[in-house]
């Protein structure tokens, strides 16, 4: 007889494998997810975008022999000291508890090598970063742990934090496992507990009271130090807007691709902008005050390459920051713990439990055992090294595009390979003189 | 004894004065007319030194102060002696939202009421307020001591660590997490201290002490309605 042929097994779309095994999960456990890292969806990015390069109408510079500059100068609207910086790449804030104190010695060595600031994060200074890091932005956040004005005015610049790209609106969270003896004791906390941080300034509110605070800050430190907004890429024209109307000198936005220690995973995912599609509005803010190049804006959120760089640059920022990338410069999520990630059911590039402190590179953990297989110096070494090329890589984009600066880069240097990424950027679509969203069309 | 008008000097030459002063360690003595609400008053002291504002003042006054005594003969306005490391700020009125906010020690005095949020993620300072508390005080409170001579408003203590509160009069609600504790001769003790420093008329039998039930400090699902 003959058999009825079998239908073929059908996978979901909605109800996919990844998506059933969460159900699971939080069936088992009855909380939410919580993960490090940034967006691992896919969102219109820089790839998106290429640059066109000389032309007749344009020759480009030579390379090697003619200079592409790539000094960028932070604070130059109200700070007695601005910050120069030899690249326009610096190391974004990422906390000592969510990092160990050799990571955070690597990121100032590695920093200061390449001529570039470090920041703090959720959790105070140390003296592991102070030390090796020349030019240190010291974080001014929500919870305020370990804040004290003498650490105010070994900073070298403030970043009052309003917000992050991972989690706009979101406060902190640093799980039990991590909370050691040192941890707590800088930021007052007893030890091994469950720390949310919170999610909105104790003693101010809306633009008018940050205006405020922004003078306080410059009062107890003497009007020497930029002061930075760090804001997610939620409402970008507007929060820069106000962040420039409280009296900054510098607005720091992180997309959504943007890293953290540790947060929801819902929330990495389905709060705030690309980062793509945060830059042009922030600009357009600064253009309508007239304060583009004055107050001076990083971007931040899934930087990876020289070419990110250029690309952020050439869209109107006048630096970018680096979190995850620099991690994964210095060992984070090396194939080489292969065996380590595949014992905690995960694998290299997957990695980002890191809230549970138990990252076998030694950099998102407190334990001393795992801590110790970090060399700070190796790593700054590494990290110096990747900024190098990230540098050289932007220069030589440049250069192409016969720019002797890195900050000449401009929009008419780019086309677009996707109409959501000719929107969000407003460079042309590739073949064509269009954007969506163009006037006169 | 220096006098210095704010009517006719800039609060950038106030403060640098005092912070000046502030360092050279004399425990010299300043008294500031005419402050008018100006936000950011004697901010970032770093030394012994006696100021006197006679007046009230804005949004901070005080902030970040180490070591030194600041007293305000009127009303102070948010975030009186935000973050306060060590001293003491003395308010004879009454004191706006966030007074106390962060600080990490010290004493801060406020003779009349407290609004909202008084004392919100206290890091180890004393605060003694000789009136009420409006509502949401404590919230986060991580160390540190807050002692209440009149009223409590609503949600004192959530989601508190493990600073200690002290109310005399009544607590309209608590907050997630935080409870009534046991008095014991040890916080009896530390009471009178605080009262005898804050120049209060009570007796420390007088008062409740409420802490953290702890209950939040590691997730627990049964208590998921809490966070
Ligand atoms: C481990 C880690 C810790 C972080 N901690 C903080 C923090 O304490 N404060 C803050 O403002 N941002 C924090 N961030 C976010 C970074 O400052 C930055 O916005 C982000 O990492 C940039 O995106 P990228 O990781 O794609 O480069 C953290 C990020 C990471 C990866």
């Amino acid at each position: 007889m003959d058999k009825t042929p079998p239908t073929m097994p059908r996978q979901s779309w909605t109800f996919s494998n990844e998506v059933n095994a969460e159900i699971r999960r939080a069936a088992a456990t009855g909380i939410y997810d919580i993960r490090g890292g940034g967006a691992k969806r896919r969102v219109p990015h820089f790839d998106d975008l290429l640059f066109l390069g000389a032309s007749v109408s344009r020759y480009p510079l030579e390379g090697y022999r003619e200079t592409c500059g790539t000094k960028v100068t932070l604070g130059t609207r109200f700070a007695k000291k601005p910050i120069e910086l030899d690249i326009p790449i610096t190391i974004a804030g990422m906390s000592f508890g969510s990092l160990s104190g050799p990571a955070k010695e690597a990121l100032g060595r590695g920093a200061t090598l390449a001529g570039t600031s470090t920041t703090t994060g959720d959790g105070g200074m140390t003296e592991e970063e102070r030390g090796h890091s020349e030019k240190l932005v010291y974080q001014y956040l929500p919870s305020r742990y370990g804040m004290n004005p003498d650490d105010l005015r070994r900073a070298d610049a403030i970043e009052v934090v309003v917000g992050q790209g991972a989690k706009p609106g979101g406060g902190g969270m640093l799980l039990g496992q991590k909370i050691t003896e040192r941890v707590a004791g800088m930021r007052d906390l007893p030890v091994g507990i469950d720390q949310r941080s919170a999610c909105r300034h104790p003693d101010w509110t809306g633009p008018d009271d940050l205006e405020i605070k922004i003078l306080e800050l410059r009062e107890i430190t003497g009007w020497e130090k930029p002061i930075y907004v760090k804001v997610g890429g939620s409402r970008p024209y507007y929060d820069t807007a106000l962040a420039v109307k409280a009296g900054a000198d510098v607005v720091v936005l992180d997309g959504m691709q943007g890293g953290t220690a540790a947060t929801q995973d819902v929330f990495i995912e389905h709060v705030g902008q690309p980062t793509l599609a945060c830059i042009r509005p922030a600009v357009q803010a600064l253009q309508d005050l007239g304060m583009h190049r004055e107050v001076q804006l990083i971007v931040s959120g899934g930087i990876r390459t020289g070419a990110d760089v250029a690309k952020a640059l050439a869209l109107g920022a006048d630096a970018v920051s680096i979190g995850t990338a620099a991690l994964i410069a210095l060992g984070d999520n090396d194939p080489k713990y292969e065996a380590e990630y595949n014992a905690m059911n995960t694998t290299a590039g997957a990695y980002d439990d890191w809230h549970e402190g138990r990252d076998p590179a030694g950099i998102t953990t407190q334990d001393p055992d795992l801590m110790a297989r970090l060399d700070p110096v190796e790593g700054g070494r590494r990290l110096r090294n990747y900024l190098s090329v990230l540098t050289l890589e932007c220069q030589t984009l440049a250069r192409a595009c016969g720019h002797n600066h890195v900050h000449n880069l401009e929009p008419e240097d780019l086309c677009a390979l996707t109409m959501e990424a000719a929107a969000m950027a407003q460079v042309p679509l590739a073949g064509t003189n269009w954007y969506p969203g163009k006037p006169g069309f | 004894m220096s006098t210095i008008d704010m009517a006719q000097t800039p609060l950038r030459q106030v403060n640098e004065t005092l912070q000046a002063q502030a360092l050279a360690g004399a425990n010299a003595e300043y008294t500031l007319d005419n402050p008018r609400g100006a936000h950011a008053v004697a901010v970032g002291l770093n030394g012994p030194l006696s100021v006197r504002v006679n007046g009230s003042t804005g949004y901070y006054c005080g902030g970040m102060n180490k070591e030194a005594t600041i007293t305000v003969t009127g009303s102070a306005g948010p975030g009186v002696a935000e973050n306060m490391m060590s001293g003491t700020v003395v308010i004879e009125g009454d004191a706006s939202q966030y007074a106390g906010a962060t600080g990490h020690g010290g004493l801060l005095v406020i003779k009349g009421n407290a609004s909202s949020r008084c004392g919100i993620s206290m890091k180890g300072i004393d605060i003694v307020v000789h009136g009420n508390i409006g509502h949401m005080s404590a919230f986060m409170a991580q160390k540190g001591n807050l002692v209440v001579l009149g009223d409590a408003g609503d949600a004192l203590g959530d989601s508190l660590y493990e600073a200690r509160l002290f109310v005399r009069g009544s607590v309209k609600s608590l907050g997630a997490d935080c409870i009534e504790k046991e008095m014991r001769p040890e916080h009896l003790t530390l009471l009178a201290d605080l009262l005898a420093k804050a120049g209060a008329d009570a007796k420390p039998e007088e008062f409740r002490r409420y802490g953290s039930a702890r209950k939040l400090y590691n997730f627990n699902i049964d208590h998921a309605g809490e966070y």
